[in-house]
């Protein structure tokens, strides 16, 4: 590999945004046909490195050299045209157009008179999706579609270009495993195809699965690149957070409280059917199945945001109806969404307020905001949770990917909650963080309240949860603790396989 | 100063600084081309610009809060035309005849009222249905307008009371009774912007509905209090301007919408919501009365009054993207 000219240079690139140093002289070099990994904590810099490199921000300082030629990137369509395709981490399709016009979106083919020439259009993308062995085609709506599956339209557009470096930010945060798989295909497809592949994640298995080397990045500033063959996790890690991580669970032998949360035979229509839990003070619940088992349409009903078609929910022993989020939360009920972007936070506003929104009635005095009081929320949970950030001005929108989940998170602990859901903590966080976020539902719990965690990461769910609902297509198939429960029975749970059927 | 302070700065600016150009301008070209031989930066002609912006600038600080909020109302200049009718027309009823000069504030008080009750129809069939707010106020502008139409025919609705004129004419610390107005409606719905809850809501509302929801936010609720505040501020306007004018025609406020939406935005608010502040939009109403007027002033006639004022709004609005595009480094398109 040594021999080759690399695919793609960059050389001490530097960007600073106000107030803060985005990147601080980052040089990399991906060769043809290499996946390259670029790790590093939230915040690190990793997406505004390759917004320098897709052209879509413009750096102070350093350069870009593509197959030895030096680059200027001045827009994303001229960074496609030198062969840089960019796969975001925020998902940018237009949602009311077809898949086939989302991908050759700004370059449809032609007929005469400027006619788009729909049946090449057509025969063209159904070829690309052939290829990603996904199940809609051309002439599905974009908006129709699952999240999973507008990331695989995103995919699909890098390629249709002839690619020679594709970069993929963090491409697999909603996709589910066997999505997964076809992901990794398309990949080495590309690989073997001489393109380099820049690939950011947070997922060290799949780092550790699929590329060569791992470059890391801290604080904007460059920490070096290791092969991947000689390196272990741990190595990364230290490289990354500059510390070993802890990675023990923090097992206090608190007593269990009275039951919290009692949910007994609830349905919603055909999403979920004669669902029964119950919570307990002090104690971490955790809801674990695949991608569309109902999970995230439980909690959106006991936050007050879909109304059962039957069932019971009690607080304290007392059956309650939950019509609305405020009357949610005015019950003592949080719940941290599953998407940051779309429904957790405002994302023109300002940090401060957006972890403040929704108690700034309780904190003011009269109609008027009290600006000290939320400031000081504001510094304590920063402080507590580690939210990089240059103040509490900055917009939200501006903060990496992590510590906007750190705001959300925020937002609901410091009301301290009587229950506190919390629908894939830790998607798109990096993996120091990742730690303080579980250490925090544990603390949580310990403290006495009573959490539900759902997650699609086995991992975690085995982690933080005391007790584990697994669930598949509606129905729960079983609940275990956290003394009995295998990797084995609960993929088994979730497939919808029962211990009977097993004997049999 | 850093670039984003500055650009900042230059985008909150803008405003103002396009006011002093027109001032500049006009002052100057005022001295070749006016047909009066008084300077267009005289102190009376200037306390007098204040006072007729104040029906239009009343209005668009309500339609500041209903557009952060991501709606828009269109029904504004049929409320001003309909409270203005119930102000005028109850002066004289029958069952006020004892009240002497107390039938005033009884009068204001049922036109502010009528404005109120309108706003809330608009607020509470855009809650309950959930149907467009501009959808639901093209409707109510129309029907409102029918019910201006409905009172008295295509007559004139007049009555003249001159304890009320002399109000509305008065001149205290050398402010007419109009720009006082316009100042207390500024400064409160600057706090309400500000430093409320309220308006921290709008906020969070117009930029992310969703967010907003699940922080709790009665969204429904919030946005009939604001279609009340707008329907009272377009009532309050007409009772401003009526207390002095005392004659009102079934087609007055007609196109009201359309001068308080473009001040909003001239101002800077940003037609989705989200953004938008009040002082900006006392900015953006003083420059389109001051051009109306410095137009007026030179000798132009209201035709190119309109193409120079629709010319502007396009030229800001395009430097206002500009400038916010530089800011946030966003997607080049
Ligand atoms: N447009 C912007 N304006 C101001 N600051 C910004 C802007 N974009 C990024 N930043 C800041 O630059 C730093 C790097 O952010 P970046 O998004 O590159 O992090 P990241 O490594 O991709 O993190 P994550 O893993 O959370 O996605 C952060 O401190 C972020 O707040
Ligand atoms: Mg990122």
């Amino acid at each position: 590999m040594s021999d080759q000219t690399p695919a793609l240079r960059l050389e001490g690139i530097v960007k600073t945004f106000p107030g803060v140093r985005a990147l601080d002289g980052v040089s990399l070099s991906v060769m043809p046909g290499e996946v390259h990994a670029l790790m590093g904590e939230n915040g690190a810099g990793k997406s505004t490195l390759m917004k320098v490199l897709g052209g879509i921000y413009q750096p102070q300082e350093g350069r870009i050299i593509v197959e030895e030629v030096p680059t200027v990137m001045t827009s994303p369509l001229q960074a496609k045209s030198k062969g840089i395709v960019f796969i975001h981490q925020e998902l940018s399709l237009a949602e009311e157009l077809t898949v086939a016009e989302n991908i050759y979106l700004g370059e449809l083919p032609r007929r005469s008179f400027g006619r788009v020439d729909w049946e090449k259009l057509y025969t063209q993308t159904d070829a690309i999706l052939a290829k990603l062995k996904v199940g809609f085609n051309a002439k599905t709506i974009v908006g129709d579609l699952s999240i999973a599956n507008q990331q695989m339209v995103e995919i699909a557009r890098a390629l249709t270009v002839d690619a020679k470096a594709v970069i993929f930010d963090e491409p697999t945060a909603s996709l589910t495993d066997a999505e997964k798989v076809v992901l990794f295909d398309v990949i080495s497809d590309l690989q073997r195809q001489g393109v380099g592949i820049i690939y950011i994640s947070h997922r060290m298995e799949e780092i550790f699965k699929i590329t060569d080397r791992i470059s890391v990045l801290r604080d904007g500033s460059y920490r070096g690149t290791l092969e991947t063959r000689n390196t272990t996790e741990e190595e990364v890690t230290q490289l990354m957070i500059g510390r070993a991580l802890d990675l023990s669970r923090n097992e206090s032998n608190h007593e269990l409280g009275d039951v919290a949360l009692e949910v007994r035979g609830l349905s919603c229509g055909h999403m979920f059917k004669d669902v029964s839990f119950d919570v307990r003070r002090g104690e971490v619940l955790g809801f674990y199945g695949l991608v569309g088992a109902g999970r995230t349409e439980i909690v959106e009903t006991l936050f007050g945001l879909r109304e059962p078609s039957g069932g019971k929910i009690l607080l304290d022993g007392e059956e309650v109806r939950i019509s609305s989020p405020a009357d949610a939360i005015s019950k003592g009920i949080s719940l941290v969404p599953e998407d940051r972007k779309g429904q957790g936070l405002v994302l023109g506003m300002n940090c401060r307020d957006n972890m403040t929104l929704p108690q700034v009635g309780e904190l003011s005095s009269g109609p008027f905001v009290a600006p000290g009081a939320e400031t000081a929320i504001f510094d304590k949970y920063k402080e507590k949770l580690d939210i990089r950030t240059p103040g509490w001005k900055q917009t939200v929108g501006n903060l990496s990917g992590g510590n906007q989940q750190k705001i959300v998170i925020a937002k609901w602990l410091s009301m301290h909650p009587k229950v506190l859901i919390v629908d894939e903590p830790t998607r798109g966080i990096d993996v120091g963080s990742k730690s303080e976020i579980h250490n925090l539902i544990r603390d949580l719990a310990a403290q006495g309240y009573a959490v539900i965690v759902v997650s699609s990461e086995m991992p975690e769910v085995l982690h933080v949860s005391d007790r584990i609902v697994a669930m598949f297509s509606g129905r729960v198939m079983r609940t275990f603790t956290s003394e009995e429960v295998t990797e084995e029975s609960l993929i088994q749970a979730i497939s919808g396989i029962t211990a009977t059927e097993k004997v049999a | 100063m850093e670039a984003g302070n500055l650009s900042k700065f230059l985008k909150n600016g803008a405003i103002w600084g396009f006011i002093v150009i027109e001032l500049i301008f006009f002052s100057v070209a005022g001295e070749f081309m006016s047909l009066s031989d008084k300077a267009f930066m005289d102190v009376d002609n200037m306390l007098l610009l204040l006072k007729q912006s104040a029906p239009i600038g009343i209005i668009a600080m309500g339609m500041t809060i209903i557009m952060v909020n991501g709606n828009i109302d269109l029904s504004v200049g049929a409320i001003f035309a309909l409270s203005a009718v119930i102000l005028l027309d109850s002066l004289t009823w029958t069952v006020f005849a004892g009240l002497g000069d107390w039938v005033i504030p009884v009068s204001w008080a049922l036109a502010l009222l009528t404005g109120v009750g309108l706003g809330a129809i608009n607020g509470f069939i855009v809650w309950k249905t959930g149907v467009d707010a501009f959808i639901v106020t093209l409707g109510s502008m129309l029907g409102f307008r029918g019910l201006v139409f409905m009172y008295n025919g295509e007559t004139p609705t007049s009555s003249l009371n001159w304890t009320l004129v002399d109000f509305a004419e008065a001149q205290f610390l050398g402010l007419h009774t109009a720009t006082w107005f316009l100042a207390i409606v500024t400064l409160v719905m600057w706090y309400l912007m500000t430093r409320t809850v309220h308006g921290r809501n709008a906020y969070a509302i117009g930029d992310n509905r969703d967010a907003a929801v699940n922080a709790g936010i009665k969204v429904g609720p919030h946005m009939l209090i604001n279609f009340m505040i707008i329907g009272f501020l377009a009532a309050l306007s007409a009772v401003v301007f009526y207390s002095e004018s005392g004659s009102v025609n079934p087609n007055d406020g007609q196109l009201y919408e359309l001068w308080v939406i473009t001040a909003v935005v001239l101002g800077g608010t940003k037609l989705t919501g989200g953004a938008g502040s009040i002082v900006s939009t006392l900015g953006g109403v003083l420059a389109i009365q001051l051009l109306r007027k410095g137009l007026g002033h030179i000798g132009a006639d209201t035709s190119t009054v309109n193409l120079v004022i629709g010319l502007i709004l396009i030229a800001v609005l395009f430097l206002d993207r500009q400038l916010n595009t530089k800011g946030k480094e966003e997607l080049k398109l």
